[in-house]
């Protein structure tokens, strides 16, 4: 502590480091927080379901989307990612995941929304296996900090059906 | 700075930034702002710096007593013997 120099030096360390404790305290502490989302799907209506000429099946959907993110936002909540994947299974995956629709939620007043659109992803699937399948329709989402840890959950949808023939 | 003034700034310099750092955290918590919680730091830190970085006269209240030059020569500094042993021959 004999100079200007080592004084400075000593204090802004010191500073930083307390501030890394302090994201971290931070960050800790949205594991308190009550988190209740909720959300709605309605398939309004298959556009079009057609095999592509390179052998896959394709689907076109409008959805109606309604939600209520706003109790994930906590103080370290830099912005929530959501978006809406249709799951199902096949002969060849156990598990297809296909991501239809996503946003960005950069504030809370943004996370109570209800949105009425056709699938912003093509759904198509790894062969033609979508006549008469029964899929889930999962909303995700990551609600990404400010400082620390990044969660992520979902709500899963079930009992929607493709027709038994293409369109 | 003398050396009690030096112990001084560091205690102090630690202190302050401790209780900026809890009432910047519990401020910002309770109002639910990051963006509060990052300015009340900076501000602490910024009152930190001010009153334990530079050389303030409260921090020189025990000065060193350095000797005074005339007592200095009365006190000559002791000669180095000079070895010839070490001066050993390399060629």
């Amino acid at each position: 502590m004999h100079s200007f120099g080592y004084r400075a030096n000593a204090l802004l360390t010191f500073a930083v480091t307390i501030l890394a404790f302090m994201c971290a305290i931070a960050s800790f502490s949205d594991n308190f927080s009550n988190q209740t989302p909720s959300a709605q799907i309605q398939i309004l209506n298959i556009n079009w379901f057609q095999k592509q000429p390179h052998g896959n099946d394709e689907v076109s959907l409008t959805l109606n989307i309604t939600a209520d993110l706003q109790s994930l936002f906590t103080w370290n909540t830099k912005q929530v990612f959501a978006f809406v994947a249709a799951e199902y299974k096949t002969s060849k995956n156990s598990l297809n995941q296909v991501s239809l629709w996503d946003a960005i939620i950069p504030e809370i007043e943004h996370a109570k929304f209800w949105i009425q659109i056709s699938n912003k992803y093509r759904f198509i699937d790894q062969g033609h296996n979508l006549r008469g399948k029964d899929f889930n329709l999962t909303l995700h989402w990551h609600v990404m900090p400010k400082t620390g840890k990044m969660f992520a959950d979902k709500i899963v949808m079930s009992g929607y059906r493709l027709p038994d023939a293409y369109r | 700075m003398d050396w009690q003034g030096q112990k001084l700034a560091e205690q102090l310099m630690q202190i302050l930034l401790l209780i900026a750092a809890v009432v910047a955290f519990v401020a910002g918590y309770t109002t639910a702002s990051f963006r509060t919680m990052m300015l009340i730091y900076a501000g602490g830190v910024g009152v930190t710096t001010l009153i334990t970085v530079p050389n303030w006269p409260f921090f020189n209240r025990h000065p060193l007593k350095w000797l005074d030059p005339s007592e200095a020569e009365k006190h000559p500094k002791p000669e180095v013997a000079v070895s010839s042993k070490k001066k050993s021959s390399k060629k």
